[in-house]
C-alpha cells in the first residue's frame, strides 16, 4: 500500500513533466496533456495499490494518458466537429544543434515561459504543466483564490492556442534570451518560497523553494553546458543550504552574521561549490546568476563569519555591477564596501541611492544597520522606522523591530 | 496564420522622410521573403465615422468607437507560421516606422 503511495510520489517528480510533454507533441494541445496526465495519475492512485506498481511506471502513465486523450478526442469531436482546427504549432525537425537531449520537457518549458505571457501567467503554467502542482497548490503559494489562479492559468493555455505560441525550443539566435527568461521565472518561483511576501504568510515556504531548485536541476540536465543555469542551480542550492539557520525557533529572521553555521546543509553546500568550480574552470566570462553563485560560495566557505573574504566578495559585487547596473546590486556592494573600508564608506555610497531605493526596505535596513555602527542612534532609529514600515514578511518585520529596540 | 499587426501612436503625424523609406525597406523584405499579405496607413480618429445599423437603426457617430490618447494609425497584415516568426517581424517593423505596434492573430 505505502510502497504504491511511495512509487506514485516518486513517478509524479520524476514522469509529470515527460508524460505532460509528450502528450503535447503528440496531440499538439496543452488543455488536452495537461487533463489526461493528471487522469492518468488518478489512475495509478487508483490502481496500483490493488495491482501493484507497473515495471515501467513511467511508460504505464504514458500510455494510459495518450489513451485518455484519444478518449477526450473522440469525445471532443462528436460534439464539436470543428475541435480539430485549433492546433498549437508544433517543430516536427528532429533538434539539431541540442543533440540527443530530451527535448520535448525543454519545448514544455520555454511554451510556459514565453515572452508574451504575463509574468505571473508564465510562474502559474510552469508551475502546473513542468512542475505538476496542483492549481490549489499553486493559489495558496501565491496567495490567489484558486478561481483566479485557474483562470490565470485557462486565459495564458488560450493565448497559445489562439496565438499560436510555438511549442518548440527556440532557435540559436533567440535561445539566450529565452532561457533568460525561464531562468528569471524559476528564480521568481525560488525567492517567493525563500522569502514570502505579504502579511500573515509563513517566512519561508520551503514547498516553492524545492520545486524552483527541482526545476533548475531539470534544465541543467536538459542544458548543462548553459553557464547561468549552472549558476543559478548553485546559487539556489547554496541559498537553501542556510535556511536550516536563517530562521529562530520563534520565527525571526536571523542575519548571515548571527546564523548558526553548524546548522547549514553541507551536502547542498559541496554541491554548491562543485557547479561554481565547475564554471570557473570553463574560464567563460560569467553571467549574473554565476556571479551571485560564487557570492554565495565564498559567504558559504566561511566557517566564521570573521573569515568571510570580503575583498573577494567585492570583487565580485564589483563585476556584477558591471553587467547589471541595478541601485539593488549596487546597495550590496555597498554592504561588502562596509567590512572592508567601514561603515562610513558605505553610507556615503548607500545614500547616493536614495532617488532608487527610497520605497525598498533592504536600502532602510543597510542605512540603519551602518548608522548604527557609526553610533548615531537617532538617524539610525528613524531608518529602522521606515524599514518595518515598508518590509512586509511577518519575520524581518520582526528581525528589524528587535534591531531597533536594541538601540537603547 | 495570418496577424494584425497595428501600429500605435498618440499623434497623426506622417511618417518622416527617414521613416518612410525604413518602412519601405521592411515591406520589401516582407514581400520578397512571402510574409507580405497587405498593410496601409489610416487617416486619425477625428477622421472616423461611427455606425450603429444594427435593427436598421441608421445611427451614425461623428468620431472613433473610443477616444483614447494613443490610437491606430496603421496596420500590416502579416502570414507567418507562429508567433514567434510574426514578432520578430513586428519588432523590426516598429523599428522602421519608428513607433509602437500591437500584434493579433486572426482566427
Amino acid at each position: 500500500m505505502s510502497d504504491a503511495r511511495a512509487a506514485i510520489t516518486q513517478a509524479h517528480h520524476r514522469e509529470w513533466a515527460r508524460v505532460v510533454a509528450a502528450l503535447t507533441r503528440k496531440f499538439g494541445d496543452l488543455d488536452i496533456a495537461e487533463e489526461s496526465t493528471a487522469e492518468a495519475f488518478a489512475t495509478a492512485v487508483e490502481r496500483w495499490p490493488a495491482d501493484g506498481v507497473p515495471p515501467n511506471p513511467g511508460a504505464w502513465l504514458t500510455t494510459t494518458a495518450t489513451r485518455k486523450a484519444i478518449d477526450r478526442i473522440r469525445r471532443e469531436a462528436k460534439r464539436d466537429d470543428k475541435h480539430e482546427e485549433a492546433r498549437l504549432v508544433r517543430d516536427d525537425d528532429p533538434p539539431e544543434s541540442l543533440g540527443a537531449i530530451d527535448d520535448d520537457r525543454l519545448r514544455l518549458i520555454f511554451t510556459c515561459c514565453h515572452p508574451a505571457l504575463a509574468v505571473e501567467a508564465r510562474v502559474a503554467l510552469t508551475l502546473r504543466l513542468v512542475g505538476g502542482l496542483t492549481v490549489a497548490e499553486i493559489a495558496r503559494a501565491f496567495l490567489v483564490q484558486e478561481t483566479a489562479m485557474g483562470q490565470r492559468i485557462t486565459r495564458a493555455k488560450a493565448k497559445i492556442k489562439t496565438a499560436r505560441i510555438p511549442y518548440r525550443v527556440p532557435s540559436a539566435e533567440d535561445l539566450p534570451a529565452r532561457v533568460t527568461g525561464v531562468l528569471a521565472v524559476l528564480y521568481l518561483v525560488f525567492n517567493e518560497g525563500y522569502l514570502a511576501s505579504g502579511p500573515d504568510t509563513d517566512t519561508v515556504r520551503p514547498g516553492l523553494t524545492a520545486e524552483a531548485i527541482r526545476l533548475t536541476r531539470l534544465i541543467h540536465t536538459l542544458l548543462p553546458e548553459d553557464g547561468e543555469v549552472t549558476g543559478l542551480l548553485a546559487l539556489m542550492l547554496l541559498t537553501e543550504a542556510r535556511r536550516p539557520a536563517r530562521t529562530s525557533t520563534t520565527g525571526d529572521l536571523v542575519p548571515l552574521d548571527e546564523q548558526n553555521r553548524g546548522a547549514w546543509d553541507p551536502a547542498l553546500i559541496a554541491e554548491g561549490h562543485r557547479l561554481v568550480r565547475q564554471r570557473l574552470a570553463t574560464g567563460i566570462a560569467p553571467g549574473r546568476y554565476q556571479l551571485l553563485a560564487a557570492i554565495n560560495a565564498v559567504h558559504t566557505s566561511a566557517r566564521d563569519i570573521r573569515d568571510t573574504d570580503w575583498s573577494q566578495i567585492l570583487a565580485l559585487y564589483t563585476h556584477l555591477t558591471s553587467i547589471d547596473a541595478s541601485p539593488v546590486v549596487a546597495l550590496n556592494r555597498a554592504i561588502a564596501l562596509a567590512e572592508l573600508d567601514g561603515p562610513e564608506v558605505a553610507l556615503a555610497a548607500v545614500d547616493r541611492l536614495e532617488p532608487h531605493l527610497a520605497h525598498y526596505h533592504p536600502y532602510h535596513a543597510t542605512r540603519a544597520d551602518l548608522l548604527r555602527r557609526l553610533g548615531r542612534t537617532e538617524p539610525a532609529r528613524a531608518a529602522y522606522d521606515k524599514a518595518i514600515d515598508l518590509a512586509d514578511n511577518p519575520a524581518e518585520t520582526t528581525h528589524l523591530t528587535r534591531r531597533r529596540d536594541q538601540l537603547g | 496564420m495570418e496577424y494584425l499587426v497595428s501600429v500605435i501612436h498618440d499623434s497623426g503625424a506622417l511618417a518622416t522622410d527617414e521613416e518612410h523609406a525604413a518602412i519601405d525597406v521592411f515591406n520589401e523584405r516582407l514581400q520578397a521573403e512571402g510574409y507580405w499579405v497587405f498593410a496601409g496607413g489610416l487617416g486619425g480618429p477625428t477622421s472616423a465615422t461611427v455606425l450603429d445599423n444594427r435593427a436598421d437603426a441608421g445611427v451614425v457617430t461623428d468620431g472613433p468607437f473610443v477616444e483614447s490618447k494613443e490610437f491606430i494609425v496603421g496596420f500590416w497584415i502579416l502570414r507567418a507560421p507562429d508567433l514567434d516568426v510574426a514578432l520578430r517581424l513586428a519588432a523590426e517593423g516598429s523599428k522602421a516606422c519608428n513607433r509602437k505596434v500591437e500584434v493579433r492573430p486572426f482566427l
